[in-house]
């Protein structure tokens, strides 16, 4: 039996393996699956008293439900649905923990650290996916003696799991109200933090689901969850800090900073300068661009929200049979969580080849005629790198302002998520095109086709 | 807590480290969609769950066993469904 969770674990790290190109990508995940399967059915026929009856119910229901998830989520919603995803595992390794719980009637450590990592995974994951999906605010919430609250929760359940071996309170009295309170913490971590900081809050969940699963597996005595866990656990904390570096932040300055509770309270520095806007018409853009060689696009989430990556892609595909050289720059937090804007561009039949990312992309603005930045702010704003006063600083940034001309289509001058005005939008090789994105970019396929 | 197990545990998040390092960003959202179908693993101790005598357990194994198949199901279908996205002019 522990040679065929071997062989599965096998499956898996080959399989995550083969993530690292896009081209074997689909086969890698072909094979995680195929050695999923093998632990399923090395556990099955492993067991003698199986009750397949209630099996066939668990596994009909948990199939037609992530059959629909699978099937019908859309892209702009992977990060929703990645969060519930997180939280369902969490819950799942919580469940069968509370079951040995009950089975063996003693509470032991590793049960309470088991329980804990995954109610807290399970209700965090869900407060995550509500302000998503904008059933919470996105907005950081916050009240006076959050911290310390979270503070005396975390203690107590540390206590409560240190002193359970004593036997000064029932055991199941102590379950239940570490779970109850991991419950509690986990919607008190997850609600302080802003919406721009959700991509580090999913990848983070996702690796407290991994730990719970491997905590579980330590708990049944089972390699298979420990090893699959721990591989989980990793790749989130290898995310969670790919994004904290992105927006230039420490994990703890992402958990306890509470950033955009309020419209920010400085407004940034570049409010008492004057800034010289140029104001274009569609028309001009399509002549600056007709006059470049090589185009970087740089897409902000402000793209996808209005579903304008398509017709992003079209005038992409025009400029490139007049010639030219079209790239794209992606930002690590261009989307709403790792990688996400690569996927909507994928959907939209974007090349993968021409999706480059900030190191790659950062040396090509030196040479490039005309960047053109659609929905993106905050990560192309120069004063990054510069104005050590503004919020934003330290941030690694697309260095769009290198290029001969930027064009810039935004609805209004509204600044962005970190709430400071970009000094972009006032330098003299910058041009501003206002308008929603989608109507900005058919206008501009007309007017190229045109021309 | 059986040496063995924490040996197996810290080699494990030294192989994950090595290999997720080298995915890169274009298949980070693939990446988190699938661990997270790797991540049901906890099927394996649903299944064992449900079997054992005791009717709480059984329920809660139950509960365990369609979570985790959602993340299995739901996960890797997915990622599937991404990756196919993914293609070279």
């Amino acid at each position: 039996m522990n040679l065929f969770y071997l062989i599965s674990a096998v499956c898996f790290i080959l399989g995550l393996k083969r993530l690292s190109h896009p081209k074997t990508a689909r086969s890698g995940n072909f094979l995680a699956a195929l050695g999923m399967l093998i632990a399923i059915g090395a556990t099955l026929a492993s067991s003698n008293v199986l009750d397949l009856k209630l099996i066939a119910i668990g596994v009909g229901v948990g199939s037609v439900i992530g059959l629909l998830f699978a099937t019908r989520v859309q892209m702009t919603e992977m990060p929703q649905m990645v969060a519930i995803f997180n939280g369902l595992g969490g819950a799942a390794s919580a469940f069968v923990a509370s079951a040995e719980f009950f089975k063996v009637d003693d509470l032991g450590i590793i049960i309470c650290i088991s329980v804990f990592i995954g109610t807290l995974t399970f209700s965090g994951s869900f407060i995550a996916f509500g302000k998503l999906q904008g059933i919470i605010s996105g907005r950081a919430i916050t009240f006076s003696g959050q911290q310390i609250l979270n503070a005396l929760m975390f203690a107590s359940i540390v206590i409560l799991g240190s002193v359970q071996q004593l036997g000064m309170l029932p055991d199941t009295t102590i379950f239940y109200v570490i779970v109850l309170l991991a419950f509690l913490l986990g919607i008190g971590l997850t609600i302080p933090i802003g919406g721009a900081d959700m991509p580090v809050v999913i990848s983070l969940l996702n690796s407290y689901s991994g730990i719970a699963a491997a905590a579980t597996g330590f708990l049944i005595n089972n390699q298979a969850l420990i090893i699959s866990g721990s591989l989980v656990g990793a790749s989130g904390l290898i995310l969670t800090n790919i994004m904290c570096k992105g927006m230039n932040r420490s994990l703890a300055n992402v958990i306890f900073g509470a950033v955009g509770a309020e419209s920010s309270s400085d407004g940034g520095s570049s409010d008492g300068k004057e800034m010289n806007i140029k104001s274009y018409s569609t028309t001009e853009a399509a002549m600056i661009l007709d006059a470049a060689e090589k185009i970087i696009i740089v897409p902000g989430y402000g793209l996808a929200v209005a579903q304008a990556q398509h017709v992003a892609r079209e005038v992409a595909d025009t400029l490139e049979a007049q010639g030219k050289k079209v790239l794209y720059a992606i930002h690590p937090v261009a989307g709403r969580m790792p990688g996400h804007m690569n996927v909507l561009l994928a959907e939209a039949n974007v090349s993968y080849d021409v999706l480059k990312d900030l190191d790659e992309i950062n040396p090509e603005f030196e040479d490039c005629d005309v960047a053109l930045i659609l929905g993106a702010n905050d990560v192309v704003n120069p004063a990054a790198r510069h104005d050590q006063s503004s919020p934003i600083y330290g941030m690694p940034i697309l260095n769009v302002d290198k290029s001969r001309t930027v064009i810039i289509n935004k609805r209004s001058m509204n600044p962005g998520f970190a709430g400071v005005q970009n000094e972009l939008f006032g330098y003299d090789n910058s041009i501003m095109v206002f308008g929603d994105a989608k109507d900005m970019l058919n206008d501009l396929l007309k007017e190229i086709k045109e021309l | 807590m059986d040496i063995n197990l924490i040996t197996i545990f810290i080699l494990a998040v030294f192989v994950g480290n090595e290999i997720i390092n080298k995915v890169p960003p274009t298949l980070h959202t693939p990446l988190m969609s699938g661990s997270n179908a790797i991540s049901g693993i906890a099927i394996v101790g649903a299944l064992l769950a449900i079997s054992t005598d005791g009717e709480i357990s059984t329920y809660l194994g139950l509960a365990a066993l369609i979570c985790a198949t959602i993340n299995v199901v739901g996960g890797f279908l997915v990622t599937d469904r991404m990756l196919k996205m993914f293609k070279k002019k």
